[in-house]
């Protein structure tokens, strides 16, 4: 086994509270391999995506500490909502990441180009976020995410809002694009066939304060078919989630 | 004139003027005309439109309309411009820092409960009656207004979108440019309107209290003579420059904020 690309360790974090502090996350220790995809479950409230937002530095943890090899990654983030600046288009709203990094106007054009053809977006590349439905709007998010090569992606819910139908075709598309651009993927999901769909493996989160309480490994063979949901072996993983789930 | 659509900062008009504007306005013209002409009011209490058409012609002729027009647009514009900086500078400096904002808003609501137009005669003898201090009343009467809807816009920039820059690792100033400016453009533009607005009338309080050039310092000498159609041109020069401003604003609007659902329609 390599070297871990994320170490998290014992990290807690409170929020002053009107009647106190609000205890939401919990010692939590966990690794990931590089190129791994690991799903985080959890009810509602177990800090979920306080967890993502420690990671991406968004907050500050109350005590404990989470390292990534090589010094400060560079992430790709997609938030529960596709979070798309109204003002831009969709290929403007993807390419701000290369903007940001203060690549040209071209190079960011041409690499933004690629993933609209990835996410299969061909045609949408000039409409506004408002012309466009959830899904298209959620793989703008991932395209965005993606284009300055970001060394993992933070994934809250990105499929949450999505009919069924469409998710399902999204957790394809994601599947390739991981494998396709070997990219490490911490996913925030509420849904237990998703990521037994997606993950090679799942961490659940336990009530507030969130601890964790099962990291399973999802051994199911890939490419992972619609058709694998009625094997007895998904089964079996699905009821130990769904136990520790509550 | 819409009323409503002015007072809402947030929306523009977008269609022409119905054909029943029109038909009003020509109504209201005829009023004018048959007032004028049989109720033996004297024309300096009511001249009659063909009278005023006359004036007007001939304050264009000899260059005094274009001369007095410059002179107010030239204060409503700096006015404007320094009322408008300063407030989207205070504004953005309130709506970053509380500790900043509860330093300055009792000064600022002090300040705001001071009739500009009460104070006018004392900026004019302080500053003298040259262009500065008509800048000065209308960068004032402009300010409050456009430091509210900047404040307004920043505070509405939505907290995800701050995350998504900053999981990007971008500077104050990419935030500043990618995304606090264009997030409250359509309520800072809404801001300008008003102040657009606001500053003829500041130019115009301030000529009337004394000056030796504008549109205000027209009414006056129009008035002082007893050449009443000499007002009228005046103030119908006036309506048609804060029109103008209006529509320039509200052009600039459609042009910036193309993105938004409303200009479509
Ligand atoms: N900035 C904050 N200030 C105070 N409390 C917060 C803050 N952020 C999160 N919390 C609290 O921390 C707890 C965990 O929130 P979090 O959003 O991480 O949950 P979650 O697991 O993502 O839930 P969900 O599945 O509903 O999205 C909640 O009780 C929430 O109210
Ligand atoms: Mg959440």
């Amino acid at each position: 086994m390599t070297d871990p690309i994320l170490t998290v360790h014992d990290l807690s974090i409170t929020f002053p509270d009107r009647n106190g502090e609000l205890h939401a996350l919990d010692t939590v220790s966990f690794t990931i391999q590089p190129r791994e995809f690991v799903c985080v479950l959890g009810p509602s409230g177990s800090g979920k995506s306080t967890l993502l937002r420690i990671l991406a530095s968004l907050l500050k943890p109350t005590s404990g500490s989470f390292s990534f090899t090589g010094g400060e990654p560079k992430i790709g983030m997609v938030f529960q909502q596709s979070n798309l600046m109204p003002w831009r288009t969709a290929l403007e709203n993807i390419t701000l990441p290369l903007e940001i990094q203060g690549f040209p106007a071209d190079v960011a054009h041409a690499r933004a180009q690629e993933l609209i053809d990835l996410v299969g977006l061909q045609g949408f590349e000039s409409s506004w976020p408002r012309d466009l439905s959830g899904g298209m709007a959620q793989r703008v998010a991932i395209a965005r995410a993606l284009i300055h090569d970001p060394d993992i992606l933070l994934l809250d819910e990105p499929f949450g809002s999505l009919d069924a139908l469409t998710r399902e075709r999204m957790w394809t598309e994601l599947s390739h694009i991981w494998q396709r651009r070997q990219k490490t993927v911490l996913m925030v999901t509420h849904s237990i066939s998703e990521s037994l769909f997606l993950a090679d493996r799942v961490l659940v989160l336990t009530q507030r304060p969130g601890r964790i309480k099962l990291d399973l490994g999802v051994d199911l063979p890939r490419p992972r078919a619609d058709e694998m949901r009625y094997t007895a072996h998904f089964g079996k993983l699905a009821r130990q989630l769904k136990e520790a789930i509550g | 004139m819409n009323w409503k659509l002015l007072l809402n900062p947030t929306r523009t008009p977008r269609r022409s003027p119905h054909w029943t504007a029109y038909a009003s306005m020509a109504a209201a013209l005829l009023g004018w005309w048959l007032i004028s002409h049989f109720a033996g009011l004297p024309a300096f209490i009511l001249p009659a439109p063909e009278q005023v058409a006359a004036r007007f012609w001939k304050a264009l002729v000899d260059g005094s309309l274009l001369l007095h027009t410059t002179a107010t647009l030239t204060e409503v514009l700096l006015g404007l411009l320094a009322g408008t900086v300063a407030a989207v500078t205070l504004g953005y400096a309130i709506a970053k820092s509380r500790l900043f904002e509860q330093l300055v808003s009792p000064y600022l609501v002090a300040t705001q409960a001071i009739p500009i137009v009460a104070i006018a005669p004392l900026l004019v003898i302080w500053f003298g009656p040259g262009i500065f201090s008509k800048v000065l009343i209308c960068a004032l009467i402009v300010f409050f207004p456009v430091l509210v809807n900047t404040v307004v816009g920043m505070r509405a920039v939505p907290r995800s979108l701050h995350d998504l820059m900053h999981s990007l690792r971008a500077t104050r100033w990419q935030i500043l440019h990618m995304l606090e400016i264009p997030a409250s453009l359509p309520v800072l533009l809404g801001g300008l309107r008003i102040g657009a607005t606001l500053s003829v009338i500041g130019a115009v309080v301030g000529e009337l209290v004394g000056s030796d050039r504008g549109l205000g310092f027209l009414v006056n000498v129009g008035r002082g003579q007893y050449d009443t159609a000499l007002v009228f041109v005046a103030v119908f020069t006036l309506i048609a420059l804060a029109l103008a401003l209006y529509g320039l604003v509200s052009f600039l609007e459609r042009k910036l904020l193309i993105w938004q659902e409303t200009f479509e329609r």
